[in-house]
């Protein structure tokens, strides 16, 4: 039976479960990066938006995407990507947060509203408490704003002295 | 059942290299190579706004970004710890993200009602020097000085926040989107960069000799980022552009945070950068970027079309 006459949910269904190819323990819709799924007879189109406006995963995401589509039966298949509005760690599921912890990784916190006016200066490390993934203590350190990928950042436990990576809130 | 000649290519990193793309077309070897459709790109010129204006707008603030990028690139196998290297190349890869969106927008208005629209490919490989509108700070060489990489930085993300954190608002939606996505990504570049001039200036005698020597360096091309350029003044009035003016203020008041936190002096030296008036924005340029674009270009001129 041909993928394209299940219909939407279908479709739907295949694009959420691509896993993400820098965080492979979320799917795409744990990310929050599927904007949406428009399905005509056995055509296609799929929307996405980028975590990060260089991020390289997303052309991965792209072939995934395609290649997942094309395997349930559709021809025809268009992936766009749509910057506005911008990608933001509040979009991740809960689910989604708790496999990031399950994985060892500590998941963003909520991103707090901005205020009006220029955006503040930080010039020491951010003193949200992000809890050690693996013990769960709170003393923990900023060891690098920057992580392996674009997304997260690198910090250590004081207490049981693992380093582990943390999402940052954007 | 497998074969042995499968088995033996599922453990060779080009087969598996050539599998996971194996849905798309052959890739152009020096571009992204991938058909970007992207939404926001082909959106219809704001009414009332002048489309070569528009291109070249979207050319200024993409070739900051390419090549600031470029020259931060740079410091990838030759930065001063590892955590540093993935810091800057995080910072470059914003950018460079940054620059294709501006890029391709440029290449579409620019083309829209000629038919020959340029793509981000050729807009970045194909143009020469006279060609490029980026700002003078964007293309000093660090010479592998840490220092100067910092101060570069702090001066290019903070003046480049500002006017991005001004363009949310701009009537050209490819503009408000890049924006949207560039002010969160420049938060942070700023914050590193001001916390590493923090670090080196408040630090060692050494380390701060080093970085007042790196802040004098880039100073005297601050001026020019605050000159507004014939195009932006246009683009002001139509509610598309920035006034660089404007944010001077604010970038003004930032800086002087960092440095005086810093112990460091804010320099007073002649401005530089401009040539009888004209400067990056008008396609004059230091000697630096022919440097940057032989690095950046050659492959792609010595092997035009070519793709893997």
């Amino acid at each position: 039976m041909s993928g394209a006459v299940t219909g939407v949910a279908s479709a739907r269904e295949v694009v959420a479960e691509v896993l993400d190819p820098e965080m492979p323990m979320l799917t795409l819709d744990d990310l929050g990066v599927v904007r949406g799924v428009q399905v005509d007879g056995d055509s296609v189109t799929v929307t996405i938006t980028p975590t990060y406006s260089g991020c390289p995963a997303i052309e991965a995401m792209r072939d995934d995407i395609r290649a997942r589509l094309t395997e349930a039966g559709y021809d025809r298949v268009e992936v766009r990507t749509v910057l506005s509005p911008a990608w933001s760690t509040d979009w991740i599921s809960p689910a989604g947060l708790a496999k990031l912890a399950e994985h060892g990784i500590a998941p963003p916190g909520r991103v707090p509203p901005r205020a009006a006016g220029p955006i503040p200066l930080a010039l020491s490390a951010p003193t949200a408490v992000v809890r050690c993934p693996r013990c769960g203590s709170p003393a923990t350190e900023e060891l690098s704003r920057f992580g392996p990928t674009a997304c997260t950042a690198l910090r250590r436990c004081t207490a049981c002295r693992e380093p582990f990576e943390h999402v940052k809130e954007i | 059942m497998r074969t042995t000649q499968e088995d033996h290519d599922a453990t060779n990193a080009y087969q598996s290299l050539a599998d996971t793309v194996g849905h798309d077309d052959p890739r152009w070897a020096f571009g992204t190579g991938v058909e970007d459709v992207q939404a926001e790109i082909t959106s219809p010129v704001p009414d009332g706004v002048d489309a070569a204006d528009l291109a070249r707008y979207c050319l200024m603030l993409g070739d900051d970004a390419l090549i600031c990028a470029q020259r931060l690139a740079e410091w990838v196998s030759n930065a001063p710890e590892l955590e540093e290297e993935v810091a800057l190349a995080n910072t470059a890869l914003d950018l460079l993200g940054q620059a294709r969106v501006l890029l391709a927008r440029a290449g579409h208005v620019e083309g829209s009602g000629t038919g020959t629209a340029r793509d981000e490919d050729a807009l970045a490989y194909l143009r020469a020097e006279p060609e490029f509108r980026n700002v003078a700070l964007a293309e000093l060489p660090d010479s592998l000085d840490f220092g100067r990489a910092i101060a570069r930085l702090l001066v290019f993300s903070t003046w480049r926040l500002a006017l991005l954190h001004r363009l949310l608002a701009s009537r050209d939606p490819v503009l408000a989107a890049v924006a949207g996505k560039g002010v969160k990504e420049l938060a942070y570049h700023r914050d590193y960069a001001a916390r590493w001039t923090l670090r080196l200036g408040d630090g060692t005698p050494e380390s701060h000799r080093r970085m007042q020597a790196a802040v004098d360096a880039v100073w005297p091309y601050v001026e020019e980022l605050f000159r507004t350029s014939d195009v932006e003044r246009r683009l002001v009035g139509a509610g598309v552009a920035v006034d660089p003016a404007d944010v001077r203020a604010e970038v003004d008041g930032v800086l002087d945070e960092v440095l005086s936190r810093a112990t460091l002096t804010r320099p007073t030296v002649p401005p530089a950068g401009t040539v009888g008036g004209r400067g990056g924005r008008q396609g004059a340029h230091t000697e630096h970027l022919g440097h940057v674009l032989a690095e950046l270009q050659s492959l792609a001129r010595q092997h035009p079309g070519a793709s893997w």
